[in-house]
C-alpha cells in the first residue's frame, strides 16, 4: 500500500468504509490456499479460472512459437514433421478449447456477471466450482495427450485420419468431452443466474449489454456442446471398439462426422465471439461517455446472432461433398450472418460519434478491435462465398481469417476486459502507459503475423504444412517476425500486469466512469457482493458521475449506497 | 464444503438449513433449480440427438440394412421394458406427490419400486445383450453372425468389400428403391478411396466363407428384386416374433422363442441380397441402448440417493426439490426409450 497522498482517506481508496471493513474483501477473506480451492465465490472462481485459462494460453502460445519458427525456412528448420504436426494440433486444441471458450465467460464472467445483475452469486455455486475441476480434468487429459505420443489429426479431428493415426487421440477427445462438460455447466449456471437472480427493478432492458451477450453465449453452450460431446464418445468407440459409422471402410460416413464437428464448432466460433463483443458494448459506452447508441439493437443482435450460428455450420464443408442445394443455402445463410454482427458495429461507431473518447488501455483494445474484428468478419464473407471458398478453403486464407476473429477478436476483447476490470478485480491500477505501449507493440505483431498470410493463403499456401516452396518464403519470414513482436508485447503485458499486483497503485471503486453496478461497490469487491439489493437504474447514464482529483476516479454525485 | 463464508453479510436472521443463502426466498431457490434442470434434460437430449441424427441418416440412405438388423431384435424383451419403464414413471410421479403431502412412508416405498424397475429394465437388457453378444451380432468391426445363416450376410459382405464401388452396382440390382442406386454418396465416394486398406481385412477373415456363399446366394439373389416390399408388407409383430421363413433366416429366430443355441439350422436365408454393412445397423443399436443404459444406471443411482436423504428425514412439504428434479431426470430417461423403442425394435 504506498499510498503517497495523507490527505486521502483510506475511505476514498477503493471505496472501503473503514480498514476493518476492508479485511471483507473477496480476496482476503477468509484466508488459506483451501479457503480458495473449495471455494463457492464467484469471483474466486472467476479468479481461478483466470489463472488457468492464462497458463493454457501460456502453452499454446508457446506452441504457436514453435510452429512459426519451424516455418521460417522451407523443410525441416528446429523440429520434424511428426512433431510438427502434434505442434499444430495441441496448439489448437489448447488454444480452442482451454483457453478461448472458456476464457471471456468462465473467467471474467464469472467474476462480473453477478455484479454486474446485482446479484450475491451465481445461481449454482457448487456447479460453479465443479466446471472449474472439469476444466482441470479435461485440461489433464488433453495435455496428457502429449506425453502419451501426441495427437497429429488438428484441432478438428477428421475422420478416418483420427481414428487411423496411431496418436493419442482417444486422451485428447476424451478431453474434449470433458471440457465440454464444463462449459454447459457454466452456460448453464449463467442461464439460470440472469433468469432467477436478477434483483428487483433490474429488467432485461436495464441489464448491460454485457448480460445479454453473455446470455446469447450460455444459449449457445448449452444448446451445441451436448453434440460435440457426443461426437466425441463416437469418435472414441470409433477407435477403441470399432464402431464403423464413420469408417467408409466400413460402410460409414466421414462426412456424417464434419456435420457433427461443425455444428458444434460453428456456434462455437460464436461462443468465442459473442462474449467478446458484450465486453466491446461496454467499453465503447464508458471510454466515449456516452450513453450506448441502440441498446435493444445490440441486445437482440446477441440472441440473434447465437441463433443463426445454428444454421451456418455446412460453410466449412463446401468442398466436402455435401449436395449443392445445402452448399447454397449454407452460402446464403451465412451472408445472413455479417447482419447482426455489423448492426454491433455500426452502433459502436455510433456510440463513439461526438463522444469524449478517452484513450486508455481498455479503449486501445476496443478500437484495436473493431479494426482487426473487421477484417476478419469481412474475410469470413470471402470463404462464404462457394466459388471464391473453393479456392480459398484450407489455405493460410482461412488461417488468416480464422486468427483475425479470434484472436484480432476474441483475444483482443479479453485483453480489453482484462484492462478493464483488472483494477476492481484486484483493487491494483496497473501502469497506464506500459499498458499503451503494450496494445501497441500486440497490434503491430498481430497484423505482421497474419495479414501476410492471407497474401500467401490467396496464392494458394495450403494450411498445416511443413513444407513449401520458395515463393512463399518472404511471406513466412514477415509472419515470423510478426509472432515474436506479439510475443514480446505479451510478456510486457504480463510483467506490467503482475507488477501491479504487488506495487501498483491502490484502485479507486470507480476508476473509468463506469455506472454498471460492479462500479458501486468497492475494489476489490467485499465477499457478500452487496449488502442489500442495489438500486438499478440505467447502465449506460453517466450523468452523474464526477472525476474526483483526490482518488483519481469517478464519484456519484448522489451519495450512493455502496458498502 | 467451505461453509464459512457463505454465511451471508447481511445475515437472513433465520432460514431452514436447506436454504442457500444466495438466494432470497425458498420459492426463488426452487424456481432456479427446477430450471436448472430444465436446462440440463435439455443437454441430455441434445446428446442423444447426434445418435439420432446418425440413425436418421443412415435410415434414409439404408432402409433395407435397418429393416434387416431390426428383426434379430426381441420386440417381446422391448415391449416389456417399454412397459416396465412407463410404471415406474408412474411410481416416480407418484413419489413427488408423497413428497408434497408429506407421506414420506409412501414417498420412500414408490421411489424403491422405481428404483426396482430400473433394476428390471437393466436385466432385461443383460439377456438381450448377451445374445447379441452371443450371436455375434455386434457393431463395425466386431460383427461376426454365427451360423449358417450367417454365413450368408458375410459372404455377401465380404464379396460387396472385395469390390467395393463396383460392388454397389451388382447389389443395388437386388433393390426396388431408387435410393439405393442414388443414396450412395460422399461415404461411398470416399469409401472406394479409402478402402483396400481396411476392406481388406474384412475380405481376409471372410474369405473362406465368402466361397461358400456364393453357392447358396445365386438363387435368392435371382428373385430378390422384390425384396423390399415384400418386407414393408409383413405385420410387425408376426415377422419378429415368428419370422416367416422367406424373410429371416432361421438361425436367427427371436432366441426368447426357440432358444439361440438350437436355429442354426440348414435351409432358410433372407431372400435376395442380403444389405451391405448392416453391422451399422448394430452400431447404432449398441450406441443408442448404450447410452440409454448408462443414463438408466446414472437414474437408479440418484433414486437410491433420494431414498438416503429421505431416510435421513432431509425432505418435507416444504422442501423436496431434490425429489421433484431427480424424477424429472427419470422421466427424461423413460422418455427416451419410448423414443428408442418403435425407431429400433418396430421398423416396418
Ligand atoms: C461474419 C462472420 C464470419 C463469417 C462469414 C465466417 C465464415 C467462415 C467460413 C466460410 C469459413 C470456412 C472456410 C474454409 O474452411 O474454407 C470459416 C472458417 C473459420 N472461422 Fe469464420 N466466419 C465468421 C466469423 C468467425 C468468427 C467470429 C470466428 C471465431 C471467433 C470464426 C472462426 C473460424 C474458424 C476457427 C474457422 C476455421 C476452422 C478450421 O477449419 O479449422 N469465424 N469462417
Ligand atoms: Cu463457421
Amino acid at each position: 500500500m504506498n499510498v503517497t497522498d495523507t490527505s486521502i482517506t483510506p475511505t476514498d481508496l477503493g471505496g472501503y468504509a473503514s480498514e476493518e471493513a476492508e479485511s471483507e474483501n473477496f480476496l482476503s477473506y477468509p484466508k488459506g490456499i483451501m479457503s480458495w480451492l473449495v471455494t463457492l465465490d464467484h469471483k474466486r472462481i472467476g479468479i481461478l479460472y483466470l489463472i488457468c485459462i492464462l497458463t493454457a494460453f501460456f502453452i499454446g502460445g508457446m506452441f504457436a512459437l514453435l510452429i512459426r519458427t519451424e516455418l521460417l525456412t522451407p523443410g525441416a528448420t528446429i523440429v520434424d514433421a511428426d512433431t510438427y504436426n502434434q505442434l499444430f494440433t495441441l496448439h489448437g486444441a489448447i488454444m480452442i478449447f482451454l483457453f478461448i471458450i472458456p476464457g471471456i465467460p468462465a473467467a471474467l464472467g464469472n467474476f462480473a456477471l453477478p455484479l454486474m445483475l446485482g446479484a450475491k452469486d451465481v445461481a449454482f455455486p457448487r456447479l460453479n466450482l465443479m466446471s472449474w475441476y472439469l476444466w482441470l480434468i479435461g485440461a489433464a487429459f488433453t495435455v496428457f495427450s502429449l506425453v502419451n505420443g501426441g495427437a497429429d489429426t488438428g484441432w478438428t479431428f477428421y475422420t478416418p485420419y483420427s481414428t487411423q493415426t496411431d496418436g493419442a487421440i482417444i486422451s485428447i477427445t476424451m478431453g474434449v468431452f470433458i471440457l465440454g462438460f464444463s462449459s454447459i455447466f457454466t452456460g448453464l449456471n449463467f442461464l439460470v443466474t440472469i433468469h432467477r437472480l436478477r434483483p428487483p427493478g433490474m429488467t432485461w432492458f436495464k441489464m448491460p449489454l454485457f448480460l445479454w451477450g453473455i446470455y446469447g453465449t450460455a444459449i449457445m453452450q448449452v444448446l451445441a456442446t451436448p453434440v460435440i460431446g457426443i461426437t466425441m464418445l463416437l469418435l472414441i468407440v470409433e477407435r477403441t471398439l470399432g464402431f464403423g459409422i464413420f469408417d467408409p471402410a466400413l460402410g460409414g460416413d466421414p462426412v456424417l462426422f464434419q456435420h457433427f464437428f461443425w455444428f458444434y464448432s460453428h456456434p462455437a466460433v460464436y461462443i468465442m465471439i459473442l462474449p467478446a463483443l458484450a465486453i466491446m458494448s461496454e467499453i465503447f459506452s464508458v471510454f466515449s461517455r456516452k450513453h450506448i447508441f441502440g441498446y435493444k439493437f445490440i441486445a437482440f443482435s446477441s440472441i440473434v446472432l447465437a441463433i443463426l450460428s445454428f444454421l451456418v455450420w455446412g460453410h466449412h464443408m463446401f468442398p466436402s461433398g455435401q449436395s449443392e442445394l445445402a452448399n447454397f443455402v449454407f452460402s446464403a445463410l451465412t451472408f445472413s450472418v455479417s447482419i447482426p454482427t455489423a448492426i454491433k458495429m455500426f452502433n459502436w461507431l455510433a456510440t463513439m460519434y461526438k463522444g469524449e473518447i478517452v484513450l486508455k488501455t481498455p479503449m486501445l483494445y476496443a478500437l484495436s478491435f473493431m479494426f482487426l474484428f473487421g477484417i476478419g468478419g469481412l474475410t469470413g464473407l470471402f470463404l462464404g462465398s462457394l466459388a471464391v471458398d473453393i479456392h480459398l478453403h484450407d489455405t493460410y486464407f482461412v488461417v488468416a481469417h480464422f486468427h483475425y476473429v479470434m484472436f484480432g477478436g476474441t483475444v483482443i476483447a479479453f485483453l480489453a476486459g482484462l484492462h478493464y476490470w483488472w483494477p476492481k478485480v484486484f483493487g491494483r491500477m496497473y501502469n497506464e502507459k506500459l499498458g499503451a505501449i503494450g496494445a501497441a507493440i500486440i497490434f503491430v505483431g498481430f497484423n505482421m503475423t497474419f495479414l501476410a498470410q492471407f497474401v500467401m493463403g490467396s496464392q494458394g499456401m495450403p494450411r498445416r504444412y511443413y513444407n513449401y516452396i520458395d515463393e512463399y518464403t518472404i511471406y513466412h519470414h514477415i509472419s515470423t517476425g510478426g509472432s515474436f513482436i506479439m510475443a514480446i508485447g505479451f510478456f510486457l503485458i504480463a510483467g506490467y500486469l503482475l507488477h501491479s499486483l504487488l506495487k501498483g497503485k491502490r484502485a479507486p471503486a470507480n476508476p473509468w466512469g463506469g455506472n454498471t453496478l460492479e462500479w458501486h461497490i468497492p475494489s476489490p469487491p467485499p465477499y457478500y457482493n452487496f449488502k442489500e439489493a442495489p438500486t438499478v437504474g440505467d447502465p449506460y447514464d453517466f450523468s452523474e458521475l464526477e472525476w474526483d482529483d483526490r482518488i483519481e476516479g469517478y464519484v456519484f454525485r448522489k451519495a450512493e449506497g455502496s458498502a | 464444503m467451505s461453509k464459512k463464508h457463505s454465511s451471508d453479510g447481511a445475515g437472513h436472521a433465520e432460514h431452514p438449513k436447506w436454504m442457500q443463502h444466495h438466494f432470497d426466498t425458498p420459492s426463488q431457490q426452487f424456481a432456479s433449480s427446477k430450471m436448472g434442470m430444465w436446462l440440463f434434460l435439455a443437454t441430455e437430449v441434445l446428446l442423444f440427438a447426434g445418435l439420432f441424427c446418425a440413425y436418421t441418416v443412415y435410415r434414409a440412405n439404408h432402409m433395407d440394412m435397418f429393416v434387416f438388423g431390426h428383426q434379430f431384435l426381441d420386440v417381446k424383451w422391448g415391449a416389456i421394458n417399454t412397459c416396465v419403464l412407463l410404471f415406474s414413471s408412474l411410481t416416480a410421479a407418484w413419489s413427488v406427490r408423497a413428497a408434497q403431502l408429506g407421506q414420506k412412508g409412501l414417498m420412500i416405498a414408490l421411489l424403491f419400486i422405481t428404483l426396482l424397475c430400473g433394476g428390471a429394465f437393466m436385466a432385461i437388457k443383460y439377456v438381450e445383450y448377451s445374445h447379441k453378444i452371443h450371436d455375434g451380432l455386434l457393431w463395425g468391426t466386431k460383427y461376426k453372425p454365427a451360423g449358417h445363416a450367417a454365413e450368408v450376410i458375410h459372404g455377401e459382405e465380404a464379396h460387396a468389400a472385395g469390390e467395393l464401388g463396383g460392388a454397389h452396382g451388382r447389389v443395388d440390382e437386388g433393390h426396388t428403391e431408387a435410393e439405393q442406386v442414388a443414396g450412395i454418396e460422399a461415404a461411398h465416394g470416399e469409401g472406394a478411396a479409402e478402402a483396400p486398406a481396411a476392406g481388406g481385412d474384412a475380405l481376409a477373415t471372410d474369405g473362406a466363407q465368402a466361397a461358400g456363399a456364393q453357392a447358396a446366394a445365386p438363387a435368392a439373389q435371382g428373385e430378390g428384386v422384390e425384396l423390399p416390399a415384400d418386407v414393408l408388407a409383413i405385420d410387425v409383430a408376426e415377422r419378429s416374433t415368428t419370422l416367416p421363413a422367406a424373410i429371416g433366416p432361421r438361425g436367427l429366430v427371436p432366441v426368447a422363442e426357440e432358444g439361440h443355441d438350437d436355429g442354426h439350422g440348414a435351409g432358410h436365408h433372407w431372400e435376395g441380397p442380403i444389405p451391405d454393412n448392416v453391422h451399422i445397423f448394430f452400431g447404432i443399436y449398441f450406441g443408442m441402448t448404450g447410452l440409454h443404459g448408462i443414463h438408466v444406471l446414472i437414474g437408479m443411482i440418484i433414486l437410491g440417493w433420494l431414498i438416503y436423504r429421505a431416510l435421513k428425514n432431509d425432505f418435507s412439504p416444504e422442501y423436496f426439490t431434490p425429489v421433484d428434479l431427480g424424477v424429472l431426470y427419470w422421466h427424461l430417461v423413460d422418455l427416451i426409450w419410448i423414443f428408442l423403442f418403435p425407431l429400433l425394435y418396430l421398423i416396418g
